[in-house]
């Protein structure tokens, strides 16, 4: 499902020219549950840009879906977002003065073909799916605590049935109880309802969640392999 | 992005962040609201002159002894001061212009009015014919206008405006038959004419009327008249009735050169376009100070909207990782800084017109609120709205959406 063929991105800044990706090839497969892990400036998070089609690569191929990716412009890079990719973020982003519901309807508004009517009913599924007390549902985002927020952004990153769904640190502002419980979340999704995901993280204990690991380093993957302590780590 | 979703995210916007949006408002309805009133002042004062003069009678020449000169010739009487305009030449004007309706000529002056009790002004005399009254559409409030049998007859008979009655004889009073002392000469009162308005010299309020043949005999002495007021039938004929006019007097008073006549003629459309003109240029300058107003408004929604723009840097980022395009973010804030100055105008109007009705009601001056300056301002306003919320918009769509995720 995710094919990236010799990607390198190199930032130019002046005279000095920055290569954070060099030659990164790896094939993800549907309904997989990878790690990408790296210590900080390894260009991991280079990599979930290009991956989230937030950026393109400098050289090679990205093919999402069997789709060229790295050569679209950026209305149409938009539009992968809008249609095919879900993210959670280490900060969560939710809109603080906006409902929970409005904050997990917010990717519907956009290039969505999903009417008014399926919205809320959309929004209520992944709610359900992602476990948040139905009572939290019109609470305005800002009176949630960590986990319950990163609940909603994962929910908000189901709502638009996207093939893949990409986490940057979704643990990193959280204390290890509560993100237990948002690994718990991911790992359900993708047993139970068959999500591709992909989760950055720097830290190996995360990283042990998944059933496929691809460690990072320095630009380049160092090694790519399934997890050994697949099911021994989550009890 | 549907329409309706925009609306939605429009409002929540605004109203997270309520007193900003009241306040940046402010500053459109203070714009638009005195470009309202601003304008209503300057067309109600262009209604008011037109009416004022149109109220002075219809079709209107008049025909002045003097001679309006160029600068650098020899001084001559001004306008008024001559006597070189007689009876003679207003019935020839009557008799030989078939393209008049009434004329009606006058003689005037000012002298102290005495009543019998002791009362006295000084008010302006017109010795007019029964004519007069019709061109000038002069109504009366008690008893009768002067007629021609009083002018055949040079009786000593007087119609007071409302404003002399009120001084002769207090608020009220209806003085028909009772006397009044005119250089000595008694005079009967035989009717009150209704008010008219106006004020200053235009004031047809203040003043007496008197057969013309008796203020030639008493007060003047002579044969010469003040002015010669010309109806003509129709508007369109105005300017061929005063070019034979012209020349008619010419012959008359055997004068070869246009230029050294010692006589000038009013043409009451004239007046209008000259007044028309000033007040076109009040209601200019008036519109272009309240117009300054509106821009600071504008700036001012501007500067909210970069505001927005850079707090809310990270929801763009956020925005747009979850697919939204550029011409979503742009229309978004654009919409924002549209909803702002349609509420603005909308307000703007009301209390503009709200303003020019307190203006026309204590103010005392007429204004008037067209559908012109409403469009104008609705126009302007949601320019304004484009105009200084494209910039901030186009700013928010640009955003890289990596680093304005990173934004802090």
């Amino acid at each position: 499902m995710i094919k990236c063929e010799n990607i390198s991105k190199t930032y130019q800044t002046g005279e000095t020219s920055l290569t954070v990706l060099k030659d990164v090839c790896f094939e993800i497969k549907k309904g997989e549950f990878v790690a990408i892990i790296g210590p900080s400036g390894s260009g991991k998070s280079t990599l979930m840009h290009i991956l989230g089609a937030l950026d393109k690569p400098s050289s090679g191929k990205y093919f999402l879906n069997n789709q060229d990716v790295s050569e679209l412009s950026d209305d149409e890079l938009a539009e992968i977002r809008s249609q095919k990719i879900g993210f959670v973020f280490q900060s969560f982003n939710l809109l603080s003065r906006a409902t929970v519901l409005r904050n997990v309807i917010m990717p519907l508004l956009y290039g969505s073909k999903v009417n008014k009517g399926e919205r809320i009913e959309r929004a209520e599924n992944s709610l359900n799916a992602v476990g948040l007390e139905k009572e939290r549902w019109h609470h305005l985002s800002n009176q949630l605590s960590g986990g319950q927020m990163q609940r909603v952004a994962i929910a908000r990153a189901l709502v638009n049935e996207p093939d893949l769904i990409l986490a940057d640190e979704p643990t990193g502002n959280l204390d290890s109880k509560t993100g237990d419980i948002v690994l718990e979340t991911f790992k359900k999704l993708n047993q139970e309802k068959g999500h591709t995901i992909i989760l950055i993280t720097h830290e190996r204990y995360v990283a042990d969640h998944a059933n496929k690991i691809i460690e990072i380093k320095d630009g380049r993957i160092i090694s790519d392999k399934n997890s050994n302590h697949d099911g021994l780590k989550i009890k | 992005m549907l329409f309706s979703d925009l609306l939605q995210e429009t409002y929540f916007a605004l109203s997270a962040n309520k007193s900003r949006s009241v306040l940046t408002t402010l500053g459109i309805v203070i714009g638009i609201g005195s470009v309202i009133a601003m304008i209503s002042i300057g067309q109600g004062a262009a209604s008011d002159i037109v009416a004022n003069i149109e109220s002075l009678g219809s079709n209107l020449l008049v025909v002045m002894p003097g001679s309006r000169q160029g600068a650098g010739q020899m001084v001559r009487g001004g306008i008024g001061s001559a006597t070189t305009l007689t009876l003679g030449d207003s019935k020839a004007i009557a008799e030989q212009i078939e393209y008049t309706e009434e004329v009606a000529p006058t003689v005037s002056s000012r002298k102290q009015v005495k009543t019998t009790k002791g009362t006295n002004t000084n008010t302006s005399i017109y010795g007019v014919t029964e004519s007069y009254a019709r061109i000038k559409s002069i109504g009366v409030e008690i008893g009768s206008n002067i007629n021609d049998i009083q002018v055949t007859k040079t009786s000593k008979v007087a119609v007071l405006g409302p404003v002399t009655r009120d001084d002769l004889f207090g608020e009220g009073i209806d003085p028909v038959g009772q006397k009044i002392r005119i250089e000595n000469l008694e005079f009967t009162v035989i009717g009150i004419t209704a008010a008219k308005g106006g004020t200053g010299f235009s004031s047809s309020d203040d003043l007496i009327y008197i057969p013309i043949s008796t203020a030639q005999r008493y007060l003047t002495g002579s044969d010469s008249v003040s002015n010669i007021n010309i109806q003509v039938k129709e508007e369109k004929l105005m300017a061929v009735a005063q070019e034979q006019i012209t020349n008619l007097l010419l012959a008359r008073h055997k004068i070869a050169d246009p230029l050294s006549a010692d006589f000038s003629i009013m043409n009451q459309a004239d007046t209008i376009s000259a007044m028309t003109s000033v007040t076109n240029t009040m209601t200019l300058l008036l519109g272009a100070i309240a117009g300054i107003s509106l821009l600071v408004g504008g700036i001012g929604i501007m500067n909210m909207m970069l505001t927005t723009v850079t707090e809310r840097t990270r929801e763009i980022g956020l925005r747009k990782s979850l697919g939204a395009k550029a011409k979503d973010i742009s229309s978004q804030f654009l919409g924002e800084s549209i909803a702002l100055t349609f509420i603005g105008g909308t307000i703007g109007i009301i209390f503009g017109w709200l303003a020019s009705f307190l203006i026309t009601k204590f103010g005392g001056t007429t204004t008037s609120v067209t559908g012109f300056s409403i469009m104008l301002a609705f126009g302007v306003s949601a320019a304004i709205g484009i105009i200084f919320g494209y910039y901030p918009a186009r700013r928010a769509a640009k955003l890289n959406p990596i680093d304005a995720l990173r934004y802090e």
